[in-house]
């Protein structure tokens, strides 16, 4: 059986980006200004911490306009919602292990 | 290391509650929509039974006088009027305070679901109304009502579901019993609203 370490995804390691994948997970789509307010950080520090999820291909983006004001939303994709299944079980395990 | 793990599941936990539950709902304006709704129910019951006791229905009922339907329409609107403004501008001070936008990801899945639900309420009564069943726009805005309030509850305090069912069951006596329309309503609108809007203030706001 391979160990729990191994199945730990390194781009979902830092918290943030765990975090954002766990409010797509929840919800079919969601915009930046909602992300930003939930997370609580600043409007660079979640653009790059969305560019890093985009370049793994776990999320996608959607820009569109309403009322002439741009509107962009975020999705995971299935491979996103995989890894992220994988990651949290992983986890869930390590902690178990540790607790014995 | 465990305790980075723990803290990682944590926030996980808190960020999927917190990205589809809108937070901002304010308690204290349940208990002032509960409060103009009795005096609304204060009014209606001058008009259709004053001064006998407020039940009955084959002397009194609006069916039997139409043109007091509007009368009462008006009021109804009116508290419901009220009512909304004072939840608009009271869950605009909590989101204030919990420094969340009262307009975000949370309240537009609460108002679609709201919209979907009340609207579909709203019309099927409108529809009883032109046809002329008189005795059921009471009874079904109430069971429409419930069932909306347990249809948003995903998307907000939980709680809100247990109201749903109380004014289900209000709503199916009083299709029973026509005659307790004006009862239910002064329940499930006012008597209601108020002890659930003072327990969601108890628990969530203070």
């Amino acid at each position: 059986m391979k160990s729990p370490f191994d199945q730990l995804d390194k781009t979902l390691e830092h918290r943030v980006r765990l975090q954002i994948m766990s409010i797509l997970m929840a919800n079919e789509s969601y915009d930046f200004n909602s992300l930003k307010e939930i997370v609580g950080i600043t409007d660079g520090s979640l653009a790059t911490h969305i560019k890093a999820l985009e370049k793994e291909k776990y999320i996608l983006t959607k820009k569109s306009f309403v009322d002439r004001k741009p509107n962009t939303r975020y999705k995971a994709t299935e491979l996103g919602r995989k890894i992220f299944k994988t990651h949290i079980d992983a986890l869930e395990r390590l902690i178990s292990l540790q607790k014995r | 290391m465990n305790d980075e793990y723990q803290k990682d599941l944590a926030s996980i936990r808190s960020m999927m509650e917190r990205s589809v539950k809108f937070m901002s709902l304010s308690g204290l304006s349940g208990v002032l929509a509960g409060g103009y709704a009795l005096v609304g129910a204060y009014l209606a019951y001058l008009i259709m039974y004053y001064p006998s006791a407020p039940v009955g229905y084959e002397k009194l009922s609006i069916a039997n006088h139409p043109s007091q339907i509007t009368r009462l329409a008006f009021i109804a609107f009116v508290i419901l009027a009220a009512s909304l403004v004072t939840g608009f501008f009271l869950s605009w001070l909590k989101a204030k305070r919990i420094r969340q936008s009262l307009w975000n990801e949370t309240s537009r899945l609460l108002l679609v679901d709201l919209i979907i639900t009340l609207g579909t309420g709203g019309l099927f009564v409108l529809i009883l109304f032109i046809r002329g069943y008189y005795s059921l726009l009471a009874p079904c805005l109430l069971i429409f009502y419930g069932l909306a309030l347990i249809h948003c509850s995903r998307h907000t305090f939980a709680e809100i579901k247990y109201l749903g069912f109380i004014e289900i069951m209000l709503g199916l006596i009083s299709s029973f019993y026509p005659e307790y329309g004006l009862v239910t309503w002064t329940i499930g609108f006012g008597l209601m609203h108020i002890i659930y809007g003072a327990v969601m203030y108890f628990r969530h706001e203070r």
